[in-house]
């Protein structure tokens, strides 16, 4: 079976564009999980592919937007202070509250774009002389890598080494989205990747709760119409239940390796969400044998605290309540090129993918 | 020690300084390389001739690693420059040469740069007729960079500008894209990926020559997508002709290896950096033919029409994707940052 070209076919994904279009009655607002199943819908132009009655609204799945502004804040104190920060490239460029982490290194912080928080751990090696600390950022799809990046660095024996925790769970998200007043979202498309480590078990609740189908997705063109046409199907039908549109990379219980390295060095906390505000329960911290490796404690950096931007209304479209162009600011003051918020920086945010798109080609 | 053998192992603040050292290493390597009546002179410049119109371009060159797959950062400073200058209509004659070291570079690596300078000169059929090496303090500059002007005699066919892109004219690229931003990023530190992807540095004068002493006017434009790779080149030429560009995502040439390392680390190839591949912007009537010819050239053995000039969307590039969806394609921003998952 090839896992790409397959779900890249033309073919197979218009016959389910046509599938949609031919059971659709009502209009229904699904809601993809996902900053790249967001970034998939766009570059492959699937938005105005959709029948009219069928709107996407895009998810708080952005590790990017949704890591608070104190957290690139803190960094950027790491930065100043000779701290060697890593990061994933697509970070660097998000603003803080007075600059990015890219700012920052011009101005002669050592920043490192990495792939991998095991690279982190080598450089600290490397520099026993320097702290080294990894910006730990993402979904559960990052937790596995990071949290095996300091049983690396504890096996190394390093003392240097420290990551700035930022980790946020997927299904405290959503369920913060449904209690929402102004929640209009009738349907979630899961988030593929995130399900690949964690599986799907704990969506029945949530499913069965707020009577909301959930078809865990891919993020290939013909994965999301199939996602979207399983979604559809239920909300026709009136029956909400867990469905797994990618089966073949998702198994219900998940990857329990994965599982046990995250389960090892971390616990679950309370976490803010950019633009959304604290959610209990809702991300990962170091647990206290661990704690020598958190770079807030180590460097005495907790208390950093800055208000968000009140131009921005990221909060509003990660929650799915304003579409991105719906902002004062789209395209004017924030673009881009310069950014007011997180999700106009990274591809997968929500507002960058709408600006890229383009306002004239979308559906309003 | 044989006479004609430089005293050094690494390059050193003295060889900048514009004494003995310097002319050690001028006599020694330098001239002696690149030999010619115009660099023989010695002298502070050079005095050539042109029959017509001119095209001069420059460029600086701060590629790192210095030596990559494919390549190396002095055959760069060549074929950019070169590729520059026929994008211009021109036939590249000339080139001046000017090196920054950071002290401490290694003198083989330095003769190794030399010669592929040489190399690539001689390939592409232009002469380096002036030039200047300085030498900056260890941490002052990335071991070497280069900068190159090119100077070139506008082919007698030649009317190259944006103003005569016209609706309907056809986009032509020469080979497959984002070869070169890829194989960097495979040798550059810090990522653990491994691939057999190489440069596609190489010039594309001759092929372009060929274009026009058949074509003349009817070719419209030509472009060489390096930084910012097709996507930024493309938007640029859409916002400055204000029409349209209609491209598709079927017929992108990217070979599988490019393609699968651009999915695993994030990165759009339409962004990513080419040195060898160019564009042209025909007449729609034409463009078969172009295709044909540029496919009997080894430089244009993988050349594929991409796109057309439309009366729709003007300023934008929209792509239309495998699956019939469109989107538009913007500049590049920043640098292309790798996402996180």
């Amino acid at each position: 079976m090839k896992y790409l070209s397959e779900y890249r076919n033309l073919e197979d994904t218009k016959k389910y564009l046509k599938l949609i279009e031919k059971i659709v009655t009502k209009p229904w607002n699904i809601m993809e999980i996902c900053g790249g199943q967001t970034h998939g819908l766009v570059k492959n132009g699937i938005l105005e592919l959709l029948p009219d009655k069928v709107r996407m609204i895009h998810g708080p799945g952005c590790p990017v937007c949704v890591t608070p502004l104190n957290l690139i804040d803190k960094a950027i104190e790491l930065l100043e202070n000779n701290v060697i920060v890593c990061s994933f490239g697509d970070m660097i460029r998000v603003p803080g509250s007075k600059k990015s982490l890219l700012e920052a290194k011009a101005e002669g912080g050592d920043l490192r774009i990495l792939y991998s928080p095991i690279e982190a751990v080598n450089i600290a090696k490397e520099n026993p002389d320097k702290e080294v600390v990894f910006f730990a950022v993402g979904f559960e799809t990052t937790a596995p890598a990071n949290a095996l990046s300091v049983l690396h660095a504890e096996h190394e024996g390093l003392k240097n080494y420290s990551i700035l925790v930022s980790h946020v769970l997927v299904p405290p998200a959503m369920e913060a989205i449904l209690d929402d007043e102004f929640c209009k979202i009738d349907a979630f498309l899961g988030a593929g990747h995130v399900c690949a480590i964690m599986g799907f078990e704990e969506y029945y609740p949530l499913a069965k709760k707020y009577k909301i189908p959930i078809i865990i997705t891919g993020f290939e063109p013909l994965d999301l119409v199939q996602g979207i046409y399983m979604a559809v199907c239920q909300l026709e039908k009136g029956i909400f239940e867990v469905e797994n549109q990618y089966a073949r990379v998702v198994k219900p219980e998940g990857n329990k390796a994965a599982k046990e390295v995250i389960n090892k060095v971390f616990e679950i906390g309370n976490r803010e969400w950019r633009g959304i505000g604290e959610i209990s329960n809702s991300g990962y911290q170091l647990k206290k044998n661990y704690i020598n490796f958190d770079a807030e404690t180590k460097f005495g950096i907790r208390n950093i605290n800055v208000p968000e931007n009140s131009d921005c209304i990221a909060g509003e479209v990660l929650r799915g309540i304003k579409k991105p162009h719906q902002c004062s600011q789209f395209g004017k003051k924030c673009t881009p090129y310069n950014p007011l918020g997180a999700p106009m920086v990274s591809s997968e945010g929500a507002c960058a993918a709408y600006y890229h798109f383009s306002t004239n080609l979308i559906k309003s | 020690m044989n006479d004609s053998e430089l005293r050094f192992d690494t390059i050193n603040l003295g060889h900048g300084s514009g004494g003995m050292m310097t002319r050690e290493l001028l006599d020694k390597l330098i001239f002696k390389t690149f030999n010619n009546s115009f660099i023989n002179q010695k002298h502070d410049g050079s005095i050539v001739k042109f029959a017509g119109k001119i095209a001069i371009s420059t460029d600086s060159f701060v590629i790192s690693p210095i030596f990559f797959k494919g390549g190396n950062i002095g055959e760069l400073a060549v074929n950019g420059t070169v590729n520059d200058v026929a994008m211009c209509g021109a036939i590249p004659k000339y080139l001046s040469l000017a090196f920054i070291i950071e002290e401490g570079l290694k003198m083989e690596e330095f003769q190794t740069i030399v010669n592929s300078i040489k190399e690539a000169a001689d390939k592409s059929g232009v002469l380096i007729i002036t030039g200047d090496t300085k030498v900056v303090e260890r941490g002052k500059g990335d071991k070497i960079f280069i900068n190159t002007t090119g100077f070139g005699e506008v082919h007698p066919k030649a009317n190259i500008t944006t103003d005569r892109i016209m609706y309907g004219d056809k986009i032509i690229v020469n080979g497959y894209i984002a070869q070169h931003g890829m194989a960097i990023m495979s040798d550059r530190e810090g990522l653990a990926f491994e691939s057999n992807i190489v440069s596609d540095t190489t010039n594309v004068n001759f092929l372009v020559k060929d274009l026009l002493d058949t074509f003349g006017d009817k070719i419209h434009f030509f472009r060489d997508p390096t930084r910012g790779g097709v996507a930024s080149v493309l938007s640029e030429i859409a916002t400055d002709i204000n029409k349209g560009i209609a491209i598709f995502e079927d017929d992108f040439p990217i070979e599988k290896q490019v393609a699968a390392a651009c999915e695993i680390l994030g990165l759009d190839p339409l962004y990513v950096a080419n040195e060898g591949v160019f564009i042209t912007i025909v007449d729609a009537e034409i463009a078969e033919e172009v295709v044909a010819l540029m496919r009997k050239d080894e430089k244009g053995k993988n050349s594929v029409c991409i796109g057309e000039i439309t009366n729709e969307h003007p300023s934008k590039v929209v792509m239309h994707s495998v699956i019939g969806g469109k989107r538009i394609v913007s500049a590049l921003i920043g640098e292309q940052l790798p996402r996180i998952c």
